[in-house]
Formats: C-alpha cells, sequence, structure tokens
C-alpha cells in the first residue's frame, strides 16, 4: 500500500514565511539535510503582506536608542506577560539579523548618511522600524528566499502537512498531501520546526491571507505540546471597513508613523481622550506636540495615535459604538491633512505610503492625499501559540519546535508594530540552530505504518463522503465558524458569550464530520478547506477556552465582565492548554518566571 | 440585485471547456470574489492560486476578458456585465488545473542567475554605506510580486516558446535588480547575451503595459541591460577598463 512518496531529512520545516525560511538557512549552513515545506508557493506566505517595518534597535536614526530600551518597550507593550528572556534575547539579536538581510541583498530606505532608516511606530519609544516604503514583508521574505534556494535545501511547495508523526514523547516526522495533485507525503525527520504562521481565518474579518488557518498550532496541539497565551489575540485598529470585500484589509500603521490623524465624526482627534496610566510620560498631551515627534523632535512625545495597537481598537470600537464613527461603521484615518504642515506633501504621501495611496485608490476609489480613509479594527496577529524554551524554540515535545508566529512568548499579551519581522529573524535562526544540531545528535528513527495508515484515511474521509445525503458544504461551515468567533471571541468578550461559543464550537465540530467535498483530489479546494476545518476548530477552542479563563482585562483581551487589570494572580500567571489523556483540552496555569533584577532595573529606568 | 456571469475554464491538461457560472454582485466586489463565490455555492472544486486578496503575493494570476490580470485587484465596477466575462488561465505556462497552472520554470530560471555578491561591508558591524539615490532604480525593480503577468504576456514566451533561450521580462528585471545593486560585484553579462537571450526582447514594452506595480520593466531595466551587454561585447577597450577599475557604470 506504498502509495506516497516518502523523504528523509535531519531537519523539516513545516512553512517557508520568514521565520521557516529563516529555520532553513540556519540549518542548512549548519550542515543539517533540510527539508522546506509550504501550502503556497515559495515567495507567497504570508509574510509578504507586512507592510510597516521589522524592529531592532540599530540607533540609525536617533542613537539614544538601544537593545535595552527595546527591550523595556516590548515588556511594556506586552503588559509584562512576556517571557523575559525572549524579549532580552529579541532585543540583543535583531540588529544583527536585520544587518544580515541587507549582506544578503536586502535594500532598505536610507537615512542621510546613508545607513538604513527606521520609522515611528507605535510603542517604541524611538524610530526602530527597518523598512522599505510600505511593502518591508515582500523585500523580507524576498531575500530570504533568493538566497535559502542556492543553500541547498528541498522545498516542497504547495504541499499541506496535515498530521505530525511521534514515537514516545518524540516527533519523527509529518504527512501531508501535494495541492496539485493529492498526492501524499511521508517525511521522516530528525526535528521538525513548526513556522506556520498565524489564525487569523479563524475570524470574518481579518488583514490575513488564506494560510491563516493555524495549522501549526493545531498539529502541535495533537501532538501533545503545550499552547499558550491564546486568549491574546491582536485586533490592528486599521483595516479598511468599505468596501464590504476588502472589509479587514490592512492599513499599515505606518501611516499614523508619519503624522496620520485619527478622527472621528466631529472631527475630533479622540485617541488624546483617554491615554492610560502606562503611557502617560510617554505621549504627547496635544496634537501639535505629537506632529513635532513625528517631524523628528527629539524634545517631543509620541503622538497618541501612536499608543499600543490594544488601546486604539479598543478607542476606536468606543467611538463607534457611541455613535461618533464614520458612515461605514468605522473612524475616519487622515493623513492629507499634514499639507497645512508640509509643501509637497501629497508626493511625500506617495513616496512613503505607496502600496496605501494603491491600496484606496484601485480598491475604494480613494484618494488618500485628499481624502480621510475609513478604518476599523481587523483580526490580525495572535500573541499565543506554542510554548517554546526561550533559548532553543523547542516545544514541549522533543524534536519539535516553533517559531515565528506559530511560536509564543515574546509578545506577552500585546504585539508592538515591527516586533514580529524582527522575531521570524531571530527566532527563526535559533529555531534553525538548535534544531540541527538535536536531529545531529539524535537521528532520524521509524514512523509506525499504523500512523500512516491513519492519516491517509483521515486525509481520505471528506472524499468519500461525497455521496452521503447528510454531507455539509465545507466553505458554509468555514464561514460559520468565522461568524461565530468574531461575535463571540472578537474584540469585547464577556462569559455567558465566551460559553456560548464554546458549545457552539463543539457543535461545529461535531458537523464537521459529516462535511464532504465533490471532485477529486486533483487541486480541489473544497478538500482542502476540509481538511483546513480541523485546524481551524482547534484553535477557536482554544481561543474561547483562554479567554473564558482569564477572568480579568490585559492587552489585547478585554472582558466586560472583567473590565480592570488585576494586579495579583492574572498578573504573574500564563494560561497553557493541552490535550489531555482523555483527549480533552486541558488548563494549565503556569507563573509566568521572575524577571531578573539587572532587567527590573532596566524597566524602571525606561519608565 | 445585480448578477454577473462568467464563462470560467473548467479542465486540465487532458483538455477542458468554458463552462457558464452566474453569481450575484456586491459593493466594491473584486473578480476573485466572484470566484470565490462561485466555488463556494456552486463548483466547490474550481482551482484557483491566491493568497493575500490585496495584490501583494503575486498568486491571483489570470487572464480576465484575454487580458492578463491580478483577480484580486480588478474591480467588477470595471468590467462590463452585459455579456459573459471570460476567465481563463495564464497561457504562457502548462495548465494544471481550471485558472491553476504550472509555473515552476519560473523558479528553475531564477535559480541559474548568478546570486547577489556584495563587496566588502564599509564598517565594522558589517554594513555599508548607500544612499537613497543609489537604491531608487533598485528598489523599483525590488518591487516586484512574482505574478508572472508580464512572463505572460511576452510574446517570446507565449506565442514562440522559446522558455529554454528566454529568461522573460520578470528575470530580466532581476538580473537588472542585482547588476544595478550598488553592493553586488558579479558579472551576469555573458550569462544574459549567450544563454539567457537579452537579445531577444524587441521592446515590444507589452510587459510594462501589464505590471500591476507599474515597473518600468523595458525602459527602466531592460533596455539598459541590453546595453551593458553590447557594450561588454563590442567594446574590448571598455572591457579592461571595467576589469581594472570597478566593473559597473
Ligand atoms: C497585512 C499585514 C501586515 C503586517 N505588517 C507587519 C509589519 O509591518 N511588521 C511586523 O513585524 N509584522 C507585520 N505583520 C505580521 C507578520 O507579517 C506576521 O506575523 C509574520 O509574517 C508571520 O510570519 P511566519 O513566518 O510566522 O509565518 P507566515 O509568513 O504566515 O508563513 C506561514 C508558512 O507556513 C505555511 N503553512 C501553513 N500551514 C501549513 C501546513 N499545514 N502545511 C505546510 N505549510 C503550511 C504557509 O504556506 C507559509 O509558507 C503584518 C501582518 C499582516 C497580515
Ligand atoms: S518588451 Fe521585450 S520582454 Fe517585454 S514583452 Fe516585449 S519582447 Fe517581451
Ligand atoms: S515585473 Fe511586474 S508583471 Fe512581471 S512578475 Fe514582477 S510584478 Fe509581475
Ligand atoms: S491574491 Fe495576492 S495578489 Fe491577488
Amino acid at each position: 500500500m506504498d502509495n506516497y512518496s516518502k523523504h528523509e531529512h535531519d531537519v523539516l520545516i513545516i512553512g517557508a514565511g520568514g521565520a521557516g525560511l529563516r529555520a532553513a538557512i540556519e540549518a542548512s549552513a549548519a550542515g543539517a539535510s533540510v527539508g522546506l515545506v509550504s501550502k503556497s508557493l515559495l515567495g507567497k506566505a504570508h509574510t509578504v503582506m507586512a507592510e510597516g517595518g521589522m524592529a531592532a534597535a540599530l540607533s540609525n536614526v536617533d542613537e539614544r536608542d538601544s537593545w535595552k530600551v527595546h527591550f523595556a518597550d516590548t515588556m511594556r507593550g506586552g503588559q509584562y506577560l512576556n517571557n523575559w528572556r525572549m524579549a532580552e534575547i529579541h532585543a540583543q539579536e535583531a540588529p544583527e539579523r536585520v544587518r544580515e538581510l541587507e549582506a544578503w541583498g536586502a535594500v532598505f530606505d536610507r537615512t542621510k548618511e546613508g545607513k538604513i532608516l527606521q520609522r515611528n511606530f507605535g510603542g517604541h519609544a524611538y524610530p526602530r522600524l527597518a523598512h522599505v516604503g510600505d511593502r518591508t514583508g515582500l523585500e523580507m521574505l524576498r531575500t530570504l528566499q533568493d538566497h535559502g534556494v542556492h543553500q541547498g535545501l528541498d522545498d516542497y511547495q504547495e504541499c499541506t502537512i496535515t498530521r505530525l508523526f511521534k514515537d514516545g514523547d518524540r516527533v519523527t516526522g509529518a504527512f501531508g498531501y501535494d495541492r496539485e495533485s493529492g498526492h501524499f507525503r511521508i517525511f521522516q525527520a530528525g526535528a521538525v520546526i513548526i513556522a506556520t504562521g498565524g489564525i487569523g481565518r479563524a475570524f470574518k474579518v481579518t488583514s490575513n491571507s488564506w494560510e491563516g488557518t493555524g495549522d501549526g498550532h493545531s498539529l502541535g496541539y495533537e501532538a501533545g505540546a503545550e499552547l499558550i497565551d491564546m486568549e491574546f489575540i491582536q485586533f490592528h485598529p486599521t483595516g479598511m471597513v468599505w468596501p464590504p470585500s476588502v472589509r479587514g484589509l490592512l492599513v499599515t500603521e505606518g501611516v499614523r508613523g508619519e503624522g496620520g490623524a485619527l478622527k472621528n465624526s466631529e472631527g475630533q482627534r479622540f485617541m488624546y481622550d483617554d491615554i492610560p496610566p502606562l503611557y502617560e510620560n510617554q505621549t504627547a498631551d496635544t496634537p501639535e506636540e505629537g506632529w513635532r515627534y513625528v517631524t523628528g523632535d527629539r524634545e517631543a512625545r509620541r503622538p497618541a495615535e501612536l499608543l499600543t495597537r490594544d488601546h486604539v481598537a479598543r478607542s476606536i470600537v468606543r467611538e463607534v459604538k457611541e455613535g461618533r464613527g464614520s458612515p461605514h461603521g468605522g473612524v475616519f484615518l487622515d493623513i492629507a491633512w499634514i499639507k497645512e504642515k508640509i509643501p509637497n506633501a501629497e508626493e511625500h504621501i506617495k513616496r512613503k505610503l505607496p502600496a496605501m495611496y494603491h491600496q484606496f485608490m484601485e480598491l475604494a476609489g480613494i484618494d488618500i492625499t485628499k481624502e480621510p480613509m475609513e478604518v476599523g479594527p481587523t483580526t490580525h496577529y495572535v500573541m499565543g501559540g506554542i510554548r517554546v524554551d526561550p533559548e532553543s524554540q523547542m516545544s514541549t515535545v522533543q524534536g519539535l519546535f516553533a517559531a515565528g508566529e506559530a511560536g509564543a512568548g515574546l509578545h506577552g499579551a500585546n504585539r508592538l508594530g515591527g516586533n514580529s519581522l524582527s522575531d521570524l529573524l531571530v527566532f527563526g535562526k535559533r529555531a534553525g540552530e538548535y534544531a540541527a544540531s538535536f536531529a545531529n545528535e539524535k537521528g532520524i528513527s521509524d514512523i509506525d505504518p499504523e500512523e500512516i495508515h491513519r492519516a491517509e484515511q483521515e486525509a481520505l474521509d471528506p472524499l468519500k463522503r461525497q455521496n452521503q445525503s447528510t454531507s455539509l458544504n465545507p466553505y458554509q461551515l468555514q464561514f460559520e465558524l468565522q461568524d461565530l468567533l468574531q461575535e463571540k471571541v472578537g474584540i469585547i468578550r464577556k462569559e455567558d458569550t465566551l460559553e456560548e461559543a464554546t458549545k457552539e464550537i463543539e457543535g461545529l465540530a461535531e458537523k464537521a464530520k459529516s462535511v464532504a467535498v465533490t471532485g477529486n483530489r486533483k487541486f480541489n479546494p473544497g478538500w482542502h478547506t476540509a481538511l483546513d476545518l480541523k485546524h481551524l476548530l482547534t484553535v477557536a477552542k482554544a481561543c474561547a477556552c483562554s479567554a473564558l479563563t482569564r477572568e480579568e482585562s490585559r492587552g489585547a483581551h478585554s472582558r466586560i465582565d472583567f473590565p480592570d487589570k488585576e494586579t495579583g494572580y492574572w498578573a504573574k500567571h500564563t494560561i497553557g492548554l493541552r490535550k489531555g489523556k482523555d483527549g480533552d483540552m486541558e488548563v494549565v496555569k503556569t507563573p509566568i518566571p521572575e524577571i531578573p533584577e539587572k532587567l527590573q532595573k532596566i524597566i524602571g529606568e525606561q519608565g | 440585485m445585480t448578477t454577473a456571469t462568467f464563462n470560467i475554464w473548467r479542465g486540465d491538461a487532458a483538455g477542458g471547456e468554458f463552462t457558464e457560472y452566474t453569481t450575484e454582485l456586491s459593493e466594491g466586489m473584486v473578480v476573485l470574489d466572484a470566484m470565490h463565490q462561485v466555488q463556494a455555492e456552486q463548483a466547490q472544486d474550481l482551482a484557483i492560486r491566491w493568497n493575500c486578496k490585496a495584490g501583494k503575493c503575486g498568486s491571483c494570476s489570470a487572464e480576465v476578458n484575454g487580458m492578463p490580470k491580478l483577480m484580486c485587484m480588478t474591480r467588477m465596477s470595471d468590467l462590463p456585465t452585459d455579456e459573459p466575462i471570460t476567465i481563463q488561465p495564464l497561457k504562457a505556462f502548462p495548465l494544471i488545473k481550471d485558472l491553476v497552472t504550472d509555473v515552476s520554470w519560473n523558479y528553475k530560471v531564477k535559480k541559474k542567475i548568478a546570486p547577489f555578491k556584495p563587496r566588502q561591508p564599509d564598517f565594522e558591524d558589517g554594513s555599508w554605506e548607500m544612499h537613497q539615490s543609489d537604491v531608487d532604480r533598485v528598489q523599483e525593480f525590488r518591487k516586484c510580486i512574482e505574478c508572472y503577468l508580464c512572463q505572460d504576456v511576452c510574446h517570446v514566451l507565449r506565442d514562440h516558446h522559446m522558455h529554454e533561450e528566454f529568461i522573460g521580462p520578470r528575470f530580466l528585471v532581476y538580473s537588472a535588480a542585482l547588476e544595478m545593486h550598488p553592493l553586488d560585484t558579479e558579472d551576469r553579462r555573458e550569462d544574459l547575451r549567450e544563454t539567457q537571450g537579452v537579445g531577444l526582447c524587441n521592446i515590444t514594452k507589452c510587459c510594462t503595459k501589464v505590471c500591476p506595480e507599474g515597473i518600468t520593466i523595458t525602459d527602466n531595466a531592460i533596455i539598459p541591460l541590453k546595453e551593458r551587454v553590447v557594450d561588454d561585447a563590442y567594446d574590448p577597450l571598455t572591457k579592461l577598463v571595467q576589469l581594472v577599475t570597478k566593473k559597473k557604470g
């Protein structure tokens, strides 16, 4: 029954976004044979969409910046639930990772002195984001891809992994199918790295590409790895709201970094009305001071529009709820106003934000150099993911590593913009390095043929059901799930609706068992959607379950029944989830590691 | 309620035909939305490639009423709906199924182009001094999202099928980005001339017209490359001077 091909690699990497590619380059450099698998074509991963930039304390624009400030900013942004060691490593290693990209051919925007230019972003004390206009992700992904393909790795494009294999407590490989032909592949590997990105597609309104179905989260969970922080989902404050077909599409924070003003229907800069105490010292008192900051006045403080994403998103929801929203249920984001301040504003906007200019021109018929945009929150990023060791990125399962958005710990309760791209590089590299040495030490072990058989059956089930009368359409079920999460596990949460959500997710999981698809195995998106459902349902359940458990409001997690941030128990615990022996989802609350004194001091100094 | 009717190519390498589908329209809809609607409601197994639905990944290329387009950036309101809209796969590549083609040739071609090879760093931390004016042109080329619409429309590939002799506009842009990169020290001129077919381009500019990123493929990338290659081949003195000094002008 050998109707599949078999491949052997020291390191198998699932996902070819920034994290997967960076890991692949590192593992290859360490001498490992690397298999790089991705559901889409190489160079198309979600990372390509990143716009604003990658955060690294290069200190090219403001010499007061340093890894210490970056570290403190990251911890404050994450409301101190971050894994401090990851935040420290990230801040320390990011600059080198960015310079490395330049050595591989990336061409960042430049300062007057001919160095890598850095821009302002929410929650960062100094201009810190290395960028290329508003297409930084493309630059990063293409650089890694073009460098990576010459490092001797084997790539398997448009191949979807549906299951991990284990032997005892160690991971041994994975099962997947080619999208093009439906052909099955077995990967036997010494170590496996999950770099599958996020879960945005679990929600109706999202900035994420179709790939964000949480596959890695769910593959890891099924294999026994612990997930943490799943209640923290970042709703980016500025997604497009009109027309309906582009609802959720991202409007980069770079617009606000360049001076874009958030206004309600009364023309008021409402972000100045409510500045959280944690940020009072760092935030401008008036729009005037905010503008001075944008133009480089070092004495000025950040505009209120650049407060952290969780806060800005909630403020927008408040304005809309209280009747001061824009015609299509958002608020106004105005960059055109800067023409009052600078000559050639039109040209400046087109040069700094070319993709945004085109996006609005082509998809909404709006000229952002002349009119304000309409924006509202959109599901953007998941802080939660697979719990990893901060040094090696190994999960709680032997030989299973995770990096990038699928990993967790760095961002705590809220991620700062720009900290993801740098996360991919820093921890992608580490995952590649440690996975290679793990594989080298432990070798490759066999895969149980029984497990292979089970994986095959599971993949074929939806096709077998196609003539049953009870069968359900996979797309319809996916839409139902997206509506459910949007409504009940969204920006504002409360106990009864979260409980309802949990029950309804169970119901959908039951229904998913009778999903059937028409057609055959050859490039059949209906079949692919049916197989993704399992992952979406697992992450949906994980989010709802964690959100119900955390009885407070912190960072991206807001409960109207527990509106305050706790200083006791919840300030010191992360919520973990793992698959129990009976197959149920178990909640594990773990105290966060104590921050060492020298780092405490750094946080203190940054006020 | 307004609707639109599509003639969508259904089939694979073995054969196929246009099939008619009618679907509802809503405000702001793009062609990709309509395809997804057809998929969800009438043809579950309709093969489409897409990722971002934001014009950023270059996956959703197809021919809409005969024009190579990104489906996610083509608004329904810009198309006439009084007659069926034809949607078919790119023509320059082998068909896999429905709207999906085999673009692997592009990856093979790219891998053969000599990679970036930087000069020694200017500073101890491994970085270089480069000014915005030095990188403007290269940044234009690096906007490419690899949608291969330019490859699809270029007659050398589309009609003459010279995939062995010609790398196509996309990879001439890529080569130009490397050749004009201020830090690069590699010399790709012989390859361009001998095996990559820069001479086969006869400057029809069709590629430039379809590029969704607005890259001035012909004028800014191909013509300067042609000039370099010619200088290199016919002017031994320039070649000598370039060898002893820095190679690029
Ligand atoms: C519009 C937008 C703008 C953003 N802008 C910024 C920004 O300016 N700065 C910043 O720091 N962050 C930004 N982010 C966030 C950042 O882009 C992402 O968090 C990051 O790119 C995730 O990278 P990754 O490598 O973890 O995964 P991804 O890039 O999502 O890649 C996932 C990979 O896994 C593969 N995969 C998934 N499941 C499977 C499976 N089952 N089998 C095989 N392969 C699989 C996919 O094919 C893909 O190759 C932005 C996000 C969005 C949506
Ligand atoms: S200009 Fe050259 S590369 Fe472009 S389409 Fe015409 S022949 Fe092809
Ligand atoms: S050059 Fe333009 S048309 Fe050609 S692949 Fe790149 S983006 Fe597409
Ligand atoms: S889906 Fe990415 S360009 Fe159209």
